[in-house]
């Protein structure tokens, strides 16, 4: 018995009980709906062990929609929970642990997977490659953020939650202070999504240096790849730093050293500092793949090419080096004096310059152009004012010596969700409505989508714009209640109705997937959009090649399908040959299996099973060490019938 | 669509009224010290100067969605294809260099003065008063009075305050709105907060840093007087105020909740501030480390010159 | 197999070989931002002892100097191992191979035997900010050598069976560029955990 209470919830309450109950039906359910349909081997030949960078792309979406679902929730929670003074909704143990995995969830299982699923489905397509650079890596990279996402999703039910907050300081994430093992989820889960993550950076700088169809050179790539070579590069560079600092919180809290602690030596400031350090980058790993989305969608339904090209390139390179050097903004309350705070102050303030550039391009991208309204579009044209609202609103907080009246304050709740609600989450909603045909052959209801977009925005102005007020007026972040004589509670009801309202825009997302799947027309042909980019210039849906001739962009600009179908530049010479593919593998799921236990096991300090995982992982790289795994051809002869089948169905 | 552009273009108006005809009433635009004052000001010009940018920005991209919307064009309207301009990117990289550069001037400004003691009250001396928490309390200690207060504060109005910050545990934010922005408060060493009340009254303060369960109601009162009825508030602590041992002083740091009390003695004698020292005005550097260890000696003189102080100034005070 | 090319040498001469030569180039990128903050991580907390030792204190020069030199004759045989490989002998490849583990082996031997001394003179991990970040740096260096030993082994083994051939060269060389960095972040550590501690 005393084993199993080490995984008891230490504050349990009725909403944690119910989730428990539906985790377990839901598992059941779905284990019984796949025996019966006998899906067992087919999600394990063409799912778990694919190195298709469109399937694992897709999965990546499906985590991705999975956890904003989640990350929606907490988030109408924490503001029904503020919606009135002295709610008893949840008590303050349970606001701090709902905040806390809202934040997580939002940033690192929501916005990281949308973002990674766009580098996957698109980057090969948009640079006419077969697949990535290590299709085996890649599909390590994906368990591994899935096994880190759901370590991280089981604290709910096993054990308990976090609830130090997504920044999780110390000395509050220590032992002595955040008793239950939820930090340690924190710091395990994260640190296998994060190694994750460091894996699909490698794997795609090198795909997009290295793997770029001919006469692509790099000032012809098209605007996304650029931002996912240069979010990429920033995750090479930053994830390290939080590899790092995770491992000293989970050695303090585990082992016992003193990185963070109080006395002996230990520095909290360290954590601070090592936490925004990657913690900056990362939010222009999220916002720069946003920049290129809409660069992509902009110039499509303006139907003109993106206006100054080379200064949006330009401008992402110098944020991403700004990046690197503003991450004491994060901090200027704590006491490093005038002189420092005025350097990062300006360095802070110094972004805002190539982040203006980019909003000028998008609008001198619409002069002269031939605008049309369509879902991806709306998303855009929302995107402008709102995000420049949160961009100003950061340069506000960039003022040091105003920023201590802002910070921890619900202006700063507002600012970065008013950047990273229009900025990336738009972005991500605009590229999937945008990509949707391409994936899986019909549109989504362009109704519904416009419609998605408007109640979208009204919620968003409605849930957000209140927060500016109340932080003026003094109302600190992370507050499990107020009381009445703050007078804050009718702008927090107001942002409960907008939060209430962006719920119902996600429902309508997913209504508009059920009723397109039921409704749509499905001989949409393979560019439904009239788009511009390589990406549109392969059958839909993609043959599992991509590309039966590698595209050869010599004589075309970044726009090599636009140009295609407009100047008719030849993109596809030469004739059809065998195509050289990956293996499919089940071993870096079953390495994946093997860091879920090893985490899992060191969460609890259970040593012994943890030992076992460990013996997984090395076994499976000793395995990938003496393998001979060179792929495989798929013969002229079928690749020419497949291309035959398309244009069958195409003359349809 | 029309119709959906005024209705964004009326939303816009409605929220840009409501922010702008409630800053009155708001705290942080309501300040009551100089430091706030700074910062009120410097927030108020950014709001019109940001309004402002946005304004622009959104005037630029109505003009382009009504202008060159595909339904106000002819079917076979081909766009052109447009490269960038030399001069119009210079104005796109110009115009906002120019507002980050004389932003920056005035952040560099506002910095230097937040940083230190306001000038308006700079002939008399700070008075010096520790304020450390703990989960989740706030202490104050006065060094030169030799008393201590738990969870509510007195200040003399019109006069410079130097809060010596530090915490008992998590990291913690001290903030008073009206009186000026926050700082940390931290186990390894002491931050300086130097703030002012313009007008005597009654002010809120909280901790506004996430430091656990309780962190809500980890909130305290300050109260503003004349410097004759601050004195006089002292004197009659002294008289009627148990001594703050070190065993109570335990029992204070206990995580819970508190109400308000007082004790004449401060916990700095027998649980003295942490070694290192942050941010005080004159030790703006980088690499603190040895500036940190000569501060900390200056920072034990002016303990000991303030306590001997203390008596002196109380008998002065006595004598009246 | 994939295309060989013969014009350049044998571990870049197929597509798939460059892209891993090249994907680990990027990989030592992050391993340089990953000692980097540790090393950050160090300069941070070197004066924070507590109630521990410092590390003059505790650093000996000889065991240190005895760690460096054979790290560094390591490096200069896995140098010997890839020039070998490239001219074709799969002997002196593998007699390279065996002595740059051996010394690797003898090197951990080292390390395993200072950290057993530390504990012993009340510098264990748990005792200060400074001791831990002291042997969280070492022992992430001295991790990755006890994987790079086993890598190697397997690449040995590889060879042996094999021969010498696009696939093993490709190891090989990747391998080499492993190990040539992991004696490029002991110098970092030589110089300024040890030298400058022990001044």
């Amino acid at each position: 018995m005393e084993f199993f209470e080490r995984f008891m919830i230490p504050h349990p309450s009725f909403l944690i009980y119910v989730s428990m109950v539906l985790i377990v039906l839901v598992s059941v359910a779905l284990v019984a709906v796949i025996t019966y349909f006998k899906l067992w081997g087919y999600l394990w030949r063409e799912w778990i062990t694919t190195v298709d960078h469109k399937k694992i792309g897709i999965m990546y979406l499906l985590m991705a929609l999975l956890m904003l679902f989640r990350g929606g929730v907490d988030a109408i929670m924490l503001r029904y929970q503020l919606s009135m003074p002295e709610n008893t909704f949840l008590d303050a143990q349970h606001y701090n642990e709902v905040f806390t995995t809202h934040g997580v969830v939002m940033i690192l299982f929501m916005a990281m997977p949308f973002i990674t699923f766009f580098f996957n489905y698109l980057v090969p397509l948009q640079i006419g490659a077969r697949d990535v650079a290590f299709p085996r890596l890649n599909n390590l990279s994906f368990w591994l953020f899935f096994m880190g996402a759901m370590l991280f999703n089981l604290s709910f039910v096993v054990g308990g939650s976090p609830d130090a907050g997504w920044t999780s300081y110390f000395p509050l994430a220590d032992n002595e202070f955040s008793t239950s093992v939820g930090t340690n989820y924190y710091m395990i889960a994260i640190q296998i999504a994060g190694i994750g993550t460091l894996m699909t950076g490698i794997n795609f700088i090198t795909t997009i240096m290295k793997m770029r169809a001919p006469g692509m050179t790099l000032f012809k790539m098209p605007m996304f790849t650029w931002s996912a070579l240069i979010a990429n590069l920033i995750i090479v560079f930053a994830f390290p730093v939080l590899t790092v600092a995770l491992a000293m919180g989970t050695m303090d809290r585990l082992f016992d050293t003193k990185f963070f602690a109080i006395g002996n030596g230990g520095m909290d400031m360290l954590w601070a500092n090592l936490f925004w350090v990657w913690g900056h980058p990362e939010v222009y790993i999220l916002i720069l793949p946003a920049f290129g989305i809409f660069s992509e969608v902009i110039s499509t339904f303006a139907r003109r090419n993106l206006y100054g090209y080379k200064s949006m390139v330009w401008s992402m390179i110098v944020i991403s080096v700004f990046a690197f050097t503003v991450w004491t903004h994060h901090f200027f309350t704590m006491g490093q004096g005038a002189f420092t705070n005025s350097i990062f102050s300006i360095t802070t303030m110094a972004i805002a310059v190539p982040t203006g550039v980019k909003i000028f391009n998008w609008l001198f991208t619409l002069y002269k152009g031939k605008i049309e309204f369509t879902t991806p579009m709306l998303y855009a044209v929302h995107f402008i004012p709102l995000f420049t609202l949160g961009g100003v609103t950061g340069v506000m907080l960039a003022m040091s010596a105003a920023d201590y009246q802002y910070h921890n304050t619900m202006f700063l709740v507002a600012h970065f969700h008013n950047v990273i609600i229009p900025g990336v989450v738009y972005a991500m909603l605009a590229g999937f409505t945008f990509y949707w045909p391409k994936m899986f052959g019909f549109m989504l209801n362009e109704k519904i989508g416009k419609a998605t977009v408007w109640v979208m925005s009204t919620g968003f102005l409605l849930a957000f714009m209140p927060m500016y007020i109340t932080g003026l007026d003094g109302q600190a972040r992370r507050m499990y209640t107020y009381s009445e004589s703050t007078g804050f509670s009718t702008l927090n009801m107001v942002s409960f109705v907008g939060a209430g309202i962006m719920a119902v825009s996600f429902i309508m997302l997913v209504w508009n997937i059920w009723y397109s799947f039921k409704n749509s027309p499905r001989n949409i042909g393979s560019d439904p959009w009239d788009a511009r980019g390589l990406e549109w210039a392969t059958h839909t849906p993609i043959p599992a090649y991509n590309f039966a001739i590698t595209p050869d962009v010599t004589d075309s600009t970044s726009e090599a399908f636009w140009d295609m179908k407009k100047k008719g530049t030849q993109i596809f010479k030469g004739e059809i040959k065998k195509i050289h593919m990956p293996n499919y593998s089940g071993v870096p799921f079953i390495m994946s299996c093997g860091f879920f236990l090893l985490g899992f096991s060191l969460i609890f300090s259970m040593w012994i099973p943890a030992i076992v995982g460990l013996i997984v992982i090395l076994a499976g790289m000793a395995h990938r060490s003496f393998e001979k795994d060179h792929g495989y051809y798929i013969p002229e002869e079928d690749v020419k019938a497949t291309e035959k089948q398309y244009e069958k169905r195409g003359a349809k | 669509m029309k119709v959906n552009f005024k209705g964004t273009l009326l939303a816009s108006i409605v929220f840009g009224t409501l922010l702008l005809g409630g800053c009155d009433s708001l705290l942080v635009l309501d300040p009551k010290g100089p430091q706030a004052e700074v910062q009120a000001n410097d927030t108020m010009m950014l709001i019109f100067m940001m309004s402002g940018i946005v304004l622009a920005v959104f005037a630029m991209l109505i003009f382009m969605l009504v202008k060159y919307r595909a339904s106000k064009q002819s079917p076979d309207y081909e766009p052109p294809h447009i490269h960038g301009h030399w001069l119009v990117e210079t104005i796109c990289i110009g115009i906002p260099i120019i507002i980050v550069i004389f932003l920056g001037v005035r952040s560099i400004g506002s910095n230097y003065l937040v940083e230190s003691a306001p000038d308006a009250y700079k002939e008399e001396e700070p008075l010096v008063i520790y304020a450390s928490s703990s989960d989740w309390k706030w202490h104050f200690s006065y060094p030169e009075q030799g008393i201590e207060t738990v969870n509510y504060l007195y200040i003399p109005a019109n006069r410079n305050i130097e809060f010596k910050l530090y915490s008992y545990g998590p990291i913690t934010s001290f903030w008073i709105p009206q009186l000026g922005g926050q700082k940390y408060a931290m186990a390894d060493m002491v931050t300086t907060l130097h703030l002012a009340a313009d007008e005597v009254g009654e002010y809120w303060g909280r901790n506004a840093n996430f430091a656990g369960a309780g962190t809500a109601e980890q909130t305290f009162d300050v109260t503003a007087l004349t410097q004759d009825e601050f004195d006089e508030w002292v004197d009659e602590v002294k008289d009627t105020a148990e001594p703050l041992t070190e065993q109570k002083f335990e029992e204070l740091l206990e995580p819970g909740h508190l109400g308000r009390s007082t004790y004449t003695g401060t916990h700095l004698e027998f649980s003295p501030a942490p070694e290192h020292n942050h941010g005080s005005s004159d030790s703006d550097t980088m690499d603190h480390e040895n500036m940190d260890m000569e501060n900390m000696n200056h920072e034990n003189m002016d303990q000991n010159e303030h306590g001997d102080h203390q008596d002196t100034e109380h008998e002065d005070h006595s004598s009246h | 197999m994939a295309k060989v090319d013969h014009s350049v040498p044998l571990e870049y001469s197929t597509e798939e070989n460059d892209l891993k030569i090249f994907g680990f180039w990027v990989f030592l990128g992050a391993e340089i931002m990953l000692f980097g903050t540790l090393f950050a991580a160090y300069f941070t907390l070197v004066d924070r002892t507590g109630s521990g030792p410092t590390g003059a204190e505790m650093f000996e020069i000889t065991p240190v100097l005895a760690e460096t030199f054979i790290l560094l004759t390591s490096s200069f045989t896995i140098g010997l191992a890839v020039h070998a490989m490239r001219l074709g002998s799969k002997k002196a490849t593998l007699s390279f191979m065996g002595v740059t583990l051996a010394l690797g082996l003898a090197f951990l031997g080292y390390e395993i035997f200072e950290f057993v001394h530390y504990v012993h003179i009340g510098a264990g991990i748990t005792v200060s900010a400074f001791t831990s970040s002291l042997l969280t740096t070492l022992g992430t260096h001295g991790l990755h050598v006890t994987v790079g030993f086993f890598w190697g082994l397997f690449i040995m083994i590889q060879i042996a069976k094999r021969g010498i051939n696009s696939a093993t060269a490709n190891k090989a060389f990747i391998f080499s560029l492993y190990w040539h960095f992991l004696d490029v972040v002991w110098i970092f550590i030589f110089s300024f955990i040890y030298l400058k501690g022990m001044m």
